[in-house]
């Protein structure tokens, strides 16, 4: 009992030393306490895939009531913003080239009539693919500015309306505001990179700077060495993560559904799982440099294959397999799902578990690796 | 400092003598040292390979649960159509009741719902479709609404062709996507991606390398030999310029080998532009070592001030004219931002010299500022 008791204070006792030699350099407080922060107001207003200004070239070669009203409902959507109003084709293209629009959006001659007649009429719009998805986004707005349009114009002629109509609800972000799904994982996201890279490099400092092999004569065990270089990071992406999750609360009001028991539990074991991963890194590394390379090596490949702005399902399978090793994939799954949706426990088991055996298996191999590389 | 200029130290010939032998003794360095040799060479490869097949915005086989309360035809007829698109994969239920147990747990993305009065609905022409979806992820969940609305319409559209009954809809758009005509989001990811990888490495060169030296204090007994400080600046920079280079080439190698993006515009406007960002993204590296002198700062300045940004705030994946102003401010001072309008205009589009001008003028202003930058910090770091 007294032995694990005083196993205790050492491992406290390292950690404290640990955190203050972090915390001590004004220099490198603020890299560690500001980033997060100032990133999850930054991306939280740009990491959106909703547009709200589109600007776009009208080709109205019908110049008719008809065409007038269908580009005044684009006009008046709110979202979209007529830079040029052009008479030729051939005056639209440049537009779009210089990306002063995004599209073009051509009513042809004999617009009105066609429409009168009870035809149907068609109209052009073309899209800047140069970034495939805005565009698509865009053509959406279009579509639904046309629809309304449609639903007026049959309303006036007393003609039949479609015979099938769709409406929809979502769950969970009934307005489908991209915000609400990006900021709540980025508790994970801005959490990782430093916890991970402030481990990795802790122990490979001391190594260069020859402190390790001061640290190994003392009274301290691997495991102990281990734990009070493991606390201190916790520690920093706890109080990370905290100030991401207060932006999302207080700056940008997403509400969250959940319970903050849940959500700390899965933070937990994912801060202990990225912590794992950091230690198993700074095991292996030699040099600074070397265990820089590899926290990049891991981290740019968590960051982007997580979920966070491309679904994980779009991946080829075999790249989905290899995301299973991936902290942030779980934890970003776990704070969205319990800050919109309220998930419970259960209902998060098949993240949580992942998380568990993660830092299991790498803490125990980064203590095995001490050990081994201590005798 | 340096010795006032005397005629052998103040002259080019010993200028380009002193800078050829830095050059030569850092080249060795790298050479022998495989850590920057990774960097340079195999993280942007693995980078590119992982986040080309990685990163797609691209919507297909979307689970979705078909909620038939009552089987008629034409409900079965729909069922039919979903189950034959290579965009869904249904999964018929019976009741509202599992199908929702199913959204809740996301093993569906949506709940498409034919009541049981549908075909009665159908035959008057005013049937009601309810579809729930799983907003978690809104762009898709968009994504998925087009989806559903584009099968729904086409079916209808035929089921009503064949009942001879054709009121045309009012006003039908067609889109075209130019540049990308086969809507593939691979196309402007992938320059986007090559934009990541220069930033990344380009700084970490340079970061590591300087703040490394001036921890061991080797840059300090530089300042006792001739060299001058642009000279160090030379010196230093110039092999990780070539290695980022052929980092580089290999992205491009792969952008066009493994993911077929196209290349409409000419390479040496590519790889000119290209040359200018890695000059850029070099002097950040440069500027934040001499700024912070240390390893484990510097890194993670580097990863904070170049990885993340260009990542979210220059308009890769962002529209960047849907951000508030004070947002567009800040990517205004990101290089990235310009360097991915670049890439994506020269491999996509081609040519665009009113994109093209611009836009390497911004970057080559910003390669100035920042060479004069860290030759001025430098200066007074070692001073």
């Amino acid at each position: 009992m007294t032995r694990l008791l005083d196993s205790v204070l050492r491992i406290l006792a390292l950690a404290r030393k640990e955190l203050l030699a972090v915390l001590k350099d004004k220099r490198s407080r603020m890299s560690l306490l500001v980033p997060p922060v100032v990133q999850a107001l930054i991306f939280g207003y740009a990491a959106t895939y909703d547009l709200n200004h589109v600007p776009y070239v009208a080709l109205d070669l019908d110049r008719s009531e008809a065409s007038q009203q269908l580009l005044s409902g684009l006009d008046g959507s709110g979202v979209f913003e007529r830079v040029a109003d052009v008479r030729r084709p051939a005056d639209a293209a440049p537009l779009l080239d210089a990306r002063r629009a995004v599209l073009i959006v051509q009513i042809n001659q004999n617009f009105e009539r066609q429409l009168l007649t009870g035809r149907g009429a068609d109209i052009q719009v073309i899209a800047d693919g140069r970034n495939s998805n805005t565009a698509g986004t865009a053509m959406g707005y279009v579509n639904n500015v046309v629809q309304r349009f449609n639903a007026d114009l049959g309303a006036q002629h007393g003609w039949p309306a479609a015979p099938v109509q769709l409406a929809m609800r979502a769950w969970y972000n009934p307005n489908l505001e991209t915000r609400w799904f990006m900021i709540p994982g980025m508790i994970g996201t801005l959490t990782l990179i430093q916890t991970m890279m402030l481990t990795a490099m802790s122990v490979a400092r001391e190594r260069e700077q020859g402190t390790f092999d001061q640290l190994l004569v003392t009274p301290f065990r691997p495991f102990e060495i281990m734990a009070g270089k493991a606390l201190p990071s916790m520690f920093v992406g706890a109080i990370q993560a905290a100030g991401v999750l207060l932006v999302a609360q207080l700056w940008f009001r997403i509400p969250f559904v959940g319970s903050y028991l849940t959500l700390a539990i899965g933070l937990l074991l994912f801060v202990l799982a990225a912590v794992g991963i950091g230690l198993l890194i700074s095991s292996v590394a030699a040099t600074m440099q070397q265990a820089m390379l590899y926290s990049m090596l891991l981290i740019m490949p968590f960051s982007l294959l997580s979920g966070l702005t491309t679904p994980l399902s779009s991946m080829p399978d075999w790249l989905q397999y290899l995301t299973a090793i991936n902290p942030l994939r779980y934890a970003i799954d776990i704070t969205r799902r319990v800050y919109l949706e309220g998930a419970g426990l259960t209902l998060l088991t098949p993240d949580l578990w992942p998380l568990m055996l993660l830092a299991v298996l790498t803490l125990s191999g980064a203590s095995w690796m001490f050990g081994h590389r201590m005798q | 400092m340096v010795a006032p200029d005397s005629p052998t130290i103040g002259s080019w010939h010993g200028k380009l003598r002193r800078v050829r032998a830095l050059m030569w003794k850092e080249t060795h360095q790298v050479v022998r040292d495989p850590s920057s040799i990774a960097i340079g060479v195999v993280l942007p490869l693995i980078l590119i390979l992982l986040f080309g097949y990685g990163l797609s915005l691209d919507v297909k086989n979307v689970p979705i649960a078909l909620v038939i309360e009552q089987p008629s035809q034409p409900a079965s007829e729909l069922t039919a159509a979903f189950q034959l698109s290579p965009y869904f994969q249904p999964r018929v239920l019976r009741s509202m009741a599992p199908a929702q147990q199913l959204l809740t747990e996301h093993a569906v993305d949506g709940i498409l719902d034919i009541p049981a009065d549908f075909a009665r609905h159908f035959s008057a022409g005013n049937a009601q479709l309810q579809l729930i979806v799983h907003g978690g992820d809104a762009n898709r969940a968009r994504i998925i609404e087009g989806y559903v609305q584009g099968a729904i319409g086409v079916w209808s559209a035929r089921e009503r062709a064949q009942g001879q009954d054709a009121t045309a809809v009012p006003v039908n758009v067609q889109s075209r996507l130019w540049f990308n005509e086969a809507d593939d989001s691979r196309y402007f990811l992938v320059p986007g991606l090559v934009v990541l990888v220069m930033t990344l490495i380009g700084g970490l060169l340079t970061a590591m390398v300087m703040a490394r030296e001036w921890e061991r204090g080797t840059l300090e007994a530089l300042l006792v030999t001739p060299v001058r400080s642009d000279e160090i600046l030379l010196g230093k920079t110039l092999p990780y310029f070539f290695l980022a280079l052929i980092g580089f080439g290999l992205c491009v190698f792969s952008a066009r080998v493994l993911f077929h993006v196209p290349m409409r515009g000419a390479v040496w406007v590519l790889l000119g532009a290209s040359m200018l960002y890695v000059l850029v993204a070099l002097g950040i590296g440069l500027l934040i070592s001499s700024w912070v002198k240390n390893q484990l700062i510097a890194s993670q300045l580097t990863m904070l001030a170049t990885f993340l940004p260009a990542f979210m705030l220059s308009g890769f994946l962002f529209d960047l004219r849907s951000t508030p102003i004070a947002v567009q401010v800040v990517t205004y001072l990101l290089p990235a931002r310009y360097y991915v309008a670049l890439l994506q205009t020269v491999f996509l589009a081609g040519n665009v010299w009113s994109v093209v001008i611009p836009n390497t003028l911004a970057l080559a202003a910003m390669a100035g500022a920042l060479g004069l930058g860290s030759r001025a910090a430098l200066r007074k770091s070692l001073e």
